[in-house]
């Protein structure tokens, strides 16, 4: 074991999978001689090579684009995109190409698209989503959204043994603030399998991604008055862990369903729809949902914190449905 | 004093969970004259079946429900007084059974739970857990509510909410279903303390397999789709006993799991004293010493030493205590029909105070004058369905309670024994089995063995003067 944050832990898990597998490459906007915009790289291109730590050009195009033909030609290319919100700009690539290579053809298209995402640093419309749930809705594409150091690494090595095209939505409010013990070897950690990041009788949180801490910082409220709440991290949106999300919501009866990105069209709603189809007769009470509000990512600090869920509307939310 | 003003007559609640009742026998004919607290009817109900006191005294103007109809709780039955054809405008307590007076203060009540809260008597009867909001059924009944109280046979509306605006949780429901209804208030018992009363059941400890709706809730059944008889079917209603048993017995065996170990009993030496005491008891106190009466009080004796046997699981908790409530199940006379009076406290008494308190609530049961109370808090319970010389049997356990025991025919078989020489012989010995049925959950089998043992051992070698 060691100690690493959770951008450590990222840089750990893509270093060993590089060291392993020399088909395993880097590709993204300054990720060779600058290290990445966040130093998620940093060193990799003077350890690996300027062929195998790739500085593109400005085209997430052409990134997702090069990175399909190279995974089709037997390569695991692992893409950069500086900001998850540039994501968009290679959504032809990744949605009309990469996703149905694998139906149309029958060939794998193992790519990892890496997708620095969230907000609260105040860094706008641009910089700050969470625009996981576009691409949940693409059949033949995977999601994965780590909560902590040790998940990020193990679900970045899973990401890249799997033969299609997963984004890994990596949150960068999370980069250097969690720090926890991350198994130095090689491991995995599978997709589709949640994890319970707390237990609890009265109350399910379902959520992901950094949600996960905000979830954990209102459960520990909500004990002073005597409620016990359950966490489930997903860990992976393609799959989602729908068993553990149905046996929870069956043994508290109460869900709360939570997540950062904007609330209409959010996976949540999925989610909240398949508790109300599957499970009608445990629930106890409205399936609630806290996200974003539909909006833009406001840059002013006091709009960004109205706009992401805080601590405060979750223990209050969990309040209302404790009490129901 | 004859009343000038007219005054309901209600169906009286009669007991927590109890919601309906069926009118067995009207006492007086409309016209006639009634005095105040005189017996008008006789009604059934899944608890007890009792006599209704009139509220008021003068005529009997009105009757409304026939007999052998079954009406919620707070149903006007009668009018007395006032002007035939007349019937009265609220004079009395609850006059309309959608609007208890005690009630007032709740709101939004839909049409299909009237029962149970109402409770017309003029005390308004305060749920023993009431929180700040108290209106029971009268809000939104949550998915998993409507599939537990569907699963259990438990009426929402008797159940006391917790959740917003007083609406019934799942954890609310779940205690219910686990505890029963919040300790039997006695409040509950009908207008005028008119004792409600036993079943028409005869007395004495007579046989059947199966336990009784005992000390528990008797919620009420889901509503009887319609049938339809096959040529030459007969059809006959349920009553309301009958379908108390059926939930009680459904739920107990969906609760515990039922397990029955048997042991062989040689009764010689309680033949021989029982023979020695029976002129005296029937002369001197004009009782009958039973083998029951033995077994009754060998079992309180043994019990001391297997708290978790007269326990029982409440929620996550084992419950003992140091005081034993024996149920008695008593059958009915016309055979459809059983019910278990509890003698409370037997552990303070001896074999002559058990065949007292046994003969009292037997004669009590045959003048219904059994009050709800003494068929609810039992501990443990005695079924004798050997008196039809039946020698083995797996009864079902009175919930919430860890086990029942059976006793069976008293036979005479050959038997090994030891001569006084230490040597094998084949005796001629009257032998009863006993059964003990218990809730694995909580009672083990090596535990119910030993307890068995230990019971064999003290009827086996009865001590006089202990006992």
């Amino acid at each position: 074991m060691a100690e690493m944050t959770y951008l450590q832990a990222i840089s750990d898990g893509l270093r060993v999978e590089m060291r392993r597998d020399k088909r395993v490459f880097v590709i993204g906007e300054d990720v060779g001689v600058y290290g990445g915009a966040f130093k998620v790289t940093l060193g990799f291109q003077e350890e690996f090579g300027p062929w195998r730590v790739i500085d593109s050009p400005l085209s997430e195009t052409a990134i997702v684009g090069g990175c399909t033909g190279a995974a089709i030609m037997g390569m695991r290319p692992v893409a950069e995109m500086q900001f998850a919100d540039f994501i968009s700009c290679a959504w032809d690539q990744l949605v009309t190409v990469a996703a149905k290579q694998r139906y149309r053809a029958g060939t794998p298209v193992p790519i990892v698209v890496r997708l620095p995402s969230g907000g609260g640093f105040s860094g706008g419309p641009f910089h700050s989503q969470n625009p996981e749930s576009s691409f949940a809705h693409i059949a033949g594409l995977k999601v994965v959204c780590p909560a902590t150091p040790e998940d990020a690494k193990g679900l970045l090595i899973s990401a890249i043994e799997d033969p299609n095209p997963v984004l890994y939505f990596e949150h960068k409010h999370l980069y250097r603030r969690l720090k926890a013990d991350v198994p130095e070897e090689r491991y995995t950690v599978p997709f589709g399998k949640a994890r319970v990041h707390r237990e609890g009788d009265d109350v399910t949180v379902v959520t992901w991604g950094a949600m996960v801490h905000t979830a954990g910082d209102a459960a520990k409220e909500l004990e002073a008055d005597g409620v016990s709440v359950e966490i489930l991290d997903l860990r992976t949106l393609i799959p989602w862990d729908k068993k553990a999300v149905l046996e929870s919501a069956e043994k508290t009866s109460k869900v709360l369903v939570l997540h950062e990105d904007t609330r209409t069209g959010g996976f949540g709603g999925e989610i909240a729809s398949t508790i109300a189809e599957e499970a009608f007769e445990h629930l106890d009470a409205p399936i609630v949902r806290i996200a974003a509000a539909d909006s833009p990512v406001p840059f002013s600090p006091p709009l960004e914190k109205a706009f992401i869920p805080q601590v405060d509307d979750v223990v209050k939310g969990l309040k209302e449905l404790a009490a129901y | 004093m004859a009343t000038t003003e007219a005054v309901d007559v209600v169906m009286p609640q009669m007991g927590v969970s109890v919601s309906e009742g069926t009118i067995t026998k009207w006492l007086k004919n409309e016209g006639e004259e009634i005095q105040a607290d005189e017996a008008l009817l006789e009604i059934s109900t899944d608890k007890v079946d009792t006599e209704v006191p009139s509220p008021a005294s003068g005529v009997v103007t009105q009757i409304l429900v026939k007999e052998g109809e079954t009406v919620d709780v707070g149903t006007k039955l009668a009018v007395i007084g006032g002007e035939a054809g007349a019937p009265a405008e609220a004079s009395a307590p609850g006059a309309e059974p959608e609007a208890p007076a005690p009630a007032a203060e709740e709101v939004g009540q839909p049409a299909e739970t009237p029962a149970v809260e109402p409770a017309p008597a003029p005390a308004p009867a305060p749920q023993p857990t009431a929180t700040d909001a108290q209106q029971n059924g009268k809000s939104f009944v949550s998915p998993v509510v409507a599939r537990i109280a569907s699963e259990h046979g438990v009426d929402v509306s008797s159940v006391p909410g917790t959740g917003r605006g007083g609406r019934v949780t799942k954890k609310d429901i779940l205690n219910f279903v686990e505890l029963g209804p919040p300790a039997a208030p006695p409040q509950e018992a009908p207008p005028a303390e008119a004792p409600p009363a036993a079943p028409e059941a005869p007395p004495a400890p007579a046989p059947e397999p199966a336990p009784a709706p005992a000390a528990e809730e008797l919620p009420k059944p889901p509503a009887p789709a319609p049938v339809a008889a096959a040529a030459g079917e007969q059809l006959e209603p349920m009553n309301a006993m009958r379908r108390g048993i059926a939930e009680h017995m459904r739920r107990s065996l969906d609760t515990a799991a039922h397990v029955t170990s048997a042991i062989e009993v040689d009764m010689s030496r309680v033949v021989d004293i029982r023979n020695k005491l029976k002129p005296e008891y029937q002369e001197t106190y004009g009782v009958n010493p039973t083998y029951l009466i033995f077994v009754a009080r060998a079992v309180v004796e043994t019990l001391k030493n297997y708290p978790w046997i007269n326990g029982e699981i409440r929620g996550e908790q084992i419950v003992t205590r140091p005081w034993v409530n024996l149920g008695f199940v008593v059958e009915l006379t016309d055979g459809k029909g059983l019910i278990v009076p509890v003698v409370k406290h037997a552990e303070g008494l001896n074999l002559l105070g058990m065949a007292q308190a046994v003969t009292d609530i037997a004669e009590r049961a045959r003048n219904k004058k059994l009050t709800p109370d003494e068929v609810q808090g039992g501990t443990f319970t005695i079924t004798n369905p050997g008196g039809y010389g039946t020698f083995h049997g797996t009864p079902v356990i009175s919930q919430p309670q860890a086990a029942i025991l059976g006793t069976y025919a008293l036979v005479k078989r050959p038997w090994v024994v030891q001569d006084s020489f230490g040597k094998d012989v084949i005796a001629i010995r009257p032998m009863m089995n006993l059964t003990l049925t218990y809730d694995h959950r909580l009672v083990d089998g090596a535990l119910a063995g030993r307890f068995l043992k230990d019971l064999k051992e003290a009827l086996e070698s009865w001590d006089e003067v202990a006992y």
